[in-house]
């Protein structure tokens, strides 16, 4: 039919109406039908329109009912192409078709995949659809090229495993209820109202019915990584990740390894809000560390390798010098939160090499550095922390003979800290006293290798906390976090002996100048004479060390051992060489050592270590060790104040 | 052959109407009366000569008429001319003329409706449902005869008043039907020549016949007649009324139900015994440890056991069908597939399968075909942008073939020729098949993967090569769209069914088709081969499922049931169930040992596309473009027809009656499901491409 191709053209508004009738297909069972009708007048007009002015009633009336019957033929056909083209819209493109296989020339420049905007005018009842000119000049001339949609590509993801629905890729259309839940917690969370926000935590945290929502508020909290600026954000972050964590609803499966992604985010990165000195930063890593325990105590870290990722990824930024000091602290932090077996793995063995690098920044005393000597105090605080909570495991191996189950696992089966969120600034301690509570479970196989490599560990450590660290796996239990307020103004500096989390921040407190003349105190140590001293102390230790647990150990790991001899000796050598920095240190804190160090710089190592290590049966022992720090201490701090 | 005493056409009612009774003899006895063209050729003569006959009376050529009955045997027409049997032979003789002309009194066409309709209304509930059935042919007809006669007011008027009284799955057809409104429309128009051509197909009891006679009687309605005679086929069953749900789980096809003796013909849907084989083995295990030779063995043997203890006495002769030779890949394949098949996981209502999700991101030109090898390990996916896409499933990465220097130095007797052939540097993730000018609405890869079947809106089939990705062979033939394509499971043979209404069987070197199964009513829109590749089950959009036998081309089982196009077709690893599905949303599932339906499955709310069963047949999958995945238990039906062979009670179409199939059903998140396939371990993968917006 000629006419076809005349009449279908200017009358877009009843074609669209047919469009909409044949594509809703089935569900028009009864009543009005709703087809394509072509009045006469449109064929008169159009008619006109290509210079036919006399065209009588009874032709346009034909031309119309012929047109119309045409208009549903092709409307039908096209129907099939996409029923066959598997979609649910008709488009363009099928009713082209359909007239290409009817012997009908194709409408052009139809085939945006968008549909039809019909407009009326104002006067007439007339509907046009839009077409604006293009300017093809421009056009050409645009910068902007059009982005490149990629290729098709093919993505295989699991969508039930075993009849069970693996929840990735499935999450049904969110119902009117959840979105406006989800709308309103959101808000609240985001918002100011301490209240509004607590009603929404705790909701987040027994809520059955959040599971629709899951994916979308693991999606929220990896929103931290756009607002690093934002401390107060970022801890609402982490909360609403907490409250997720311990909604027992929840299954977190899939979505885990995103949220350890974003708290992870939290400890390790140089946030933006780090910047200003005046934001506790250190608190939000604390907190996100805490998280990070939480997340592997709730049992879900069965997802693949993240046990052994963690640890993996927390060393590769402790050993990246290039990473700013709140890095490092974060993988410290984070370190200790994973449990005593990350610190011994990971932070101990690289201890000998970052401990002088530490100390050079500590060192530094240049005005510029200020900021920088504060932070390295930081970092040196929470090895301290870490020390302490390694040693707690192991005193608390050897002070127990039923312990049972590894040590690793003392984070993990250590009781629920009562009031996580609550949580005091700068401090982890809570963390060691978790552990540490969880100790008869502890540490059980640390029996086989008996108490010398508590000792070795001890000396060790000792030798880069001093008496500091005396004091804290001394004074037992009470961890109690730290009273005293932590921003880093220059506050008049409280120093509690015991209750100290950070000694080094004491340090940081006091006043420049004194350790100014200290470091010119500790000029007079002989480097030279130190090695032999030094190696003599680390052969006989080693060796009885070795024998030992030839004698002992089921099976000793003896690539292990053979892996950290060399590490310890470096511990040593570089302890030797960082001698002069370290006093600076020391004497600072632990006082009674100041003199000795000072006269007898070379007898030191050798003398305190034989000494530590006849002393060691007694850190084992809670009562005698107690009273320890007092007595280390009261000179010290006499001597301070 | 049924007793053509039994399957009468409606006549006149005076037992003298010789022409038509023994026109519907002649039907009856016609060896491709189930083809159901309708044009049977004794028979047009007869009314054509019937026809010729009264003309010449009308006009008083009496002379002529006389030498004309002399000439084809017929006795005097004087003897026989009763009022009641003039008028009878006056109306069909128009009829055939010009299939709705129809001299009678139009305008009563609304009161004989009503009339048929209150008669239906008030007939006992035993055969209500079983008459109600004629109400949509006859309505059909008569509106026809209304627009033919260019009565298009009273057409119209006739339309609007009954078309809402028919049932839903027909408002479809209705609504077409509806757009022709005068005589010229009518020509060309494909579901018009249908209705013209062809017999709609009714079932019904003999009690409810015998009540539509007595009714005929009473009411002279001449017109009614004439559309009961010319155009309805009433097969007539001894035996109890059907109920409702029984009358509409077969009904709803384009032209009403198969007739009874259209499933009679024996289907033999056994498969075949294995070839043996066992020279392969050796050769395949020499690159395996020596250790591990006897085990794998061992292994097969079992199989083998397993598999054929006895030959199915349903199977087909092994020559029934000359079969291609299984070449030695072909059988390491076997054996191959076989252990893949010893570590399968059993499935069933307590043990759901995984499903694995293949997504199509960046599909911005329309996913319209997806298929997937029977190893699953490669995936072709045709676009509405008219490519093709070949991904590889498996870390094997896809390469093409060496150019013909290069292999023309490769040392043909090497074992590895086959892997030496193809070229490292060419490895690739995908690859892209140009050549088809329209939308590709199916893909089948061959089961040696090395050859790829599409079919195109172009009207052509492609074969392609998968070592040289590129266009061996295009099969002209439908020269319309061509809606499905699928290689036999032996290879060399395809099916392919189109717009054209006709499914073409083709071997892969010929050209031209070597089988034409004609007889659906409408486009055929998928195909299914028989496991045993001796039979080719279609589907179509005159919601009708055929069986077609490859060796004659007959058509050996019709299953109406659908109420909308037939989409999906799907095979049970046995070969004697098959699950059909599509725009009405529902499976059905049909055993074709007798042409049954043995159950329904509802659930989805869009369209159906694909469809597949367990590797060892316990459980169904579906999938639409409501994105979701359905599992279905029709392990339970076939538990429950097991005891119950029981031939009396096939005639009629009754549902296994069991609860709700449904064992799960899981959503993608946006992606259509276009494609389900169980691997040879049972793990289901599904295709579709992801949906934005």
């Amino acid at each position: 039919m000629q006419n076809m191709n005349d009449s279908h053209a200017p009358l877009p508004s009843q074609q669209s109406s047919e469009t909409t009738s044949a594509s809703g297909a089935s569900a028009s069972t009864s009543g009005e039908r709703k087809f394509a009708q072509i009045p006469k007048e449109s064929v008169k007009a159009h008619a006109e329109s290509i210079g036919i002015s006399e065209v009588s009633d009874d032709v346009s009336a034909m031309v119309a009912e012929d047109a119309c019957y045409r208009l549903r033929e092709v409307m039908q056909a096209s129907c099939q192409f996409m029923r066959h083209a598997k979609r649910k819209r008709l488009t363009a493109e099928d009713f082209n078709r359909a007239l290409r296989w009817s012997n009908v020339e194709p409408m052009y420049g139809h085939n945006s995949p968008d549909p039809m905007v019909f407009r009326p005018t104002k006067d007439a009842e007339l509907y046009f659809y839009e077409d604006r000119e293009i300017n093809l000049t421009e056009f050409a001339m645009e910068t902007i090229l059009p982005r490149n949609p990629g290729e098709t590509t093919v993505k295989a993801q699991w969508l039930v495993v075993e009849g069970r629905d693996k929840g990735a890729g499935s999450s049904p259309a969110l119902s009117e209820e959840l979105v406006q839940y989800y709308d309103q917690v959101t808000r609240a969370i985001l918002g100011g109202n301490e209240q509004l926000i607590k009603t929404a935590l705790a909701d987040l945290r027994t809520n059955s019915r959040v599971s629709a929502l899951l994916p979308y508020f693991v999606y929220l909290v990896g929103e931290v990584k756009s607002i690093s600026h934002d401390l107060e954000a970022l801890t609402r972050l982490l909360q609403t990740a907490q409250a997720l964590i311990q909604n027992p609803h929840l299954y977190l499966g899939p979505y885990l390894k995103q949220l350890v992604a974003s708290v992870m985010y939290c400890i390790l990165e140089p946030l933006a809000a780090s910047i200003n000195p005046l934001n506790d930063h250190w608190a939000l890593r604390d907190y996100a560390a805490r998280l990070l325990a939480q997340i592997c105590r709730s049992g879900c870290m069965s997802v693949e390798g993240l046990q052994k990722q963690l640890p993996l990824a927390l060393q590769k930024v402790l050993v990246d010098p290039a990473r700013p000091l709140c890095s490092h602290y974060g993988a410290v932090v984070g370190l200790t939160a994973l449990g005593s077996k990350a610190v011994e793995e990971v932070l101990y063995p690289q201890l000998g090499t970052y401990w002088p690098f530490l100390q050079s920044w500590m060192e530094d005393r240049t005005i510029s550095n200020a900021q920088a000597k504060a932070d390295a105090h930081r970092v040196q605080g929470a090895i301290l922390s870490a020390a302490e909570l390694l040693l707690k495991t192991y005193q608390q191996s050897s002070s127990d003979p039923h312990a049972e189950s590894s040590h690793e696992s003392s984070p993990n089966q250590s009781p629920h800290h009562p009031d996580a969120s609550d949580f005091t600034i700068g401090t982890f301690g809570h963390l060691l006293e978790s552990s540490g509570t969880a100790g008869p479970n502890s540490g059980g196989h640390r029996r086989d290798k008996g108490p010398v490599p508590i000792t070795q560990m001890y000396s060790d450590l000792y030798s880069f906390f001093g008496d500091s660290l005396a004091v804290r796996v001394g004074n037992g239990a009470p961890f109690v976090p730290a009273k005293e307020d932590e921003s880093d103004q220059d506050v008049e500096p409280i120093i509690e002996a015991g209750s100290s989390a950070f000694p080094s921040v004491q340090v940081e407190r006091a006043d420049l100048p004194p350790m100014l003349t200290f470091a010119g105190n500790g000029q007079p140590i002989d480097l030279s004479s130190m090695p032999s001293t030094s190696e003599a102390t680390h052969t006989t230790t080693g060796g009885r060390r070795t024998s030992k647990r030839r004698q002992s150990s089921k099976e000793s790991p003896k690539s292990k051992r053979a892996r950290r001899a060399p590490s310890m000796s470096d511990i040593f050598s570089l302890s030797r060489a960082s001698q002069r920095r370290r006093d600076i240190v020391v004497n600072i804190r632990g006082g009674r050592q100041v003199g000795k160090k000072k006269t007898k710089p070379g007898a030191l190592l050798g003398a305190e270590l034989s000494r530590l290590c006849r002393r060691v049966p007694f850190v084992g022992k809670r009562k005698k060790v107690k009273t320890l720090p007092g007595k280390v201490l009261q000179p010290s701090m006499g001597m301070l104040l | 052959m049924a007793d053509p005493n039994r399957t009468v056409v409606v006549t006149d009612g005076s037992n003298d109407a010789s022409t038509v009774s023994g026109a519907a003899t002649g039907v009856q006895s016609s060896p491709k009366g189930e083809k159901g063209a309708g044009t049977d050729p004794s028979k047009m003569d007869q009314q054509t000569l019937a026809a010729v006959l009264q003309f010449l009376k009308n006009n008083k050529l009496k002379d002529a008429e006389a030498a004309l009955r002399r000439e084809a045997k017929l006795p005097d027409g004087n003897g026989d001319s009763s009022g009641s049997s003039r008028v009878a032979t006056s109306g069909e003789v128009s009829s055939v003329l010009s299939a709705y002309e129809s001299e009678g009194d139009l305008a009563r066409y609304c009161e004989y409706y009503n009339s048929l309709s209150s008669f239906i209304e008030s007939s006992l509930d035993a055969h209500k449902h079983e008459l109600g059935c004629l109400l949509y042919p006859v309505f059909i007809h008569m509106y026809l005869q209304l627009v033919y006669n260019r009565h298009e007011k009273e057409a119209h008027k006739f339309f609007n008043r009954f078309s809402v009284e028919q049932e839903d799955w027909h408002q479809e057809d209705l609504r077409t039907l509806s757009t022709v409104k005068t005589r010229e429309q009518m020509e060309g128009n494909d579901l018009m020549d249908t209705f013209r051509s062809s017999k709609f197909v009714l079932r019904m009891s003999r009690d409810s016949y015998q009540s539509l006679r007595r009714y005929l009687k009473q009411n002279e309605h001449r017109e009614l007649l004439s559309i009961l005679q010319d155009h309805l086929f009433i097969d007539v069953f001894d035996g109890v009324p059907r109920n409702r749900e029984q009358v509409q789980a077969t009904s709803g096809a384009m032209m009403g139900e198969a007739r009874r003796d259209a499933n009679k013909v024996k289907v033999l849907y056994g498969l075949p015994k294995e070839p043996d084989i066992n020279v392969p083995l050796d050769d395949d295990d020499e690159g395996a440890e020596g250790e591990d030779k006897p085990k794998k063995k061992k292994q097969k043997k079992d199989l083998l056991l397993n598999k054929n203890k006895k030959a199915d006495p349903n199977a087909p002769p092994p020559s029934r069908i000359p079969l291609p030779e299984l070449k030695d890949a072909d059988k390491l394949e076997k054996v191959l597939s076989w252990k893949e098949g010893l570590k399968r996981v059993p499935l069933g209502r307590e043990n759901l399968p995984s499903i694995c999700f293949y997504t199509l991101a960046n599909a911005y030109q329309n996913v319209s075909a997806v298929g997937v090898s029977e190893d699953s390990s490669l995936l072709a996916a045709g676009f509405e942008d008219s490519n093709v896409r070949v991904w590889s499933l498996s870390p094997q990465r896809l390469r093409t073939m060496r150019n013909a220097s290069e292999l023309d130095q490769l040392d043909k007797e090497a074992d590895d020729i086959v892997e030496r052939m193809m070229d490292e540097k060419t490895a690739a993730d995908s690859w892209l098949l140009h050549g088809h000018t329209g939308p590709v609405y199916a893909t089948s890869f061959s089961p040696d993967r090395e050859q790829l079947l599409t079919s195109s809106e172009d009207g052509t089939v492609r074969l392609w090569s998968l070592h040289t990705y590129s266009n061996l062979v295009v099969y002209k033939g439908h020269n319309y769209p061509v809606w499905d394509v699928q290689f036999s499971p032996t290879g060399y043979y395809f099916v392919s069914g189109g717009h054209d209404r006709v499914a073409r069987l083709w071997g892969t070197d010929q050209f031209q088709p070597i089988r034409m199964f004609v007889g659906h009513y409408s486009d055929v829109t998928c195909i299914q081969y028989h496991p045993n590749s001796n039979y080719v089950a279609t589907g179509s959009s005159d919601r009708t499922v055929r069986l077609w036998d490859v060796l004659n081309g007959n058509c050996v089982r019709v299953m109406t049931g659908h109420k909308a196009a037939v989409h999906t077709l799907a095979w049970s690893p046995d070969g004697r169930y098959l699950a059909s599905a599509g725009v009405d949303k529902n499976v059905l599932l049909w055993d074709i040992a007798y042409g049954r339906l043995l159950a329904e499955m509802k659930g989805h709310t869009d369209p159906i596309y694909s469809l597949c069963f367990s590797r060892e047949g316990s459980i169904l999958a579906s999938g639409g473009i409501d994105n979701t995945v359905k599992i279905w238990d029709v392990q339970k039906v076939f538990e429950e027809i097991a005891g119950s062979d029981d031939l009396t009670s096939l005639d009629r179409a009754s549902l296994v009656e069991v609860g709700s199939l449904l064992l799960g059903s899981f959503q993608t998140k946006a992606t259509p499901v276009l494609k389900l396939h169980f691997s040879h371990r049972n793990l289901l993968l599904g295709c579709g491409r992801y949906q934005h917006s």
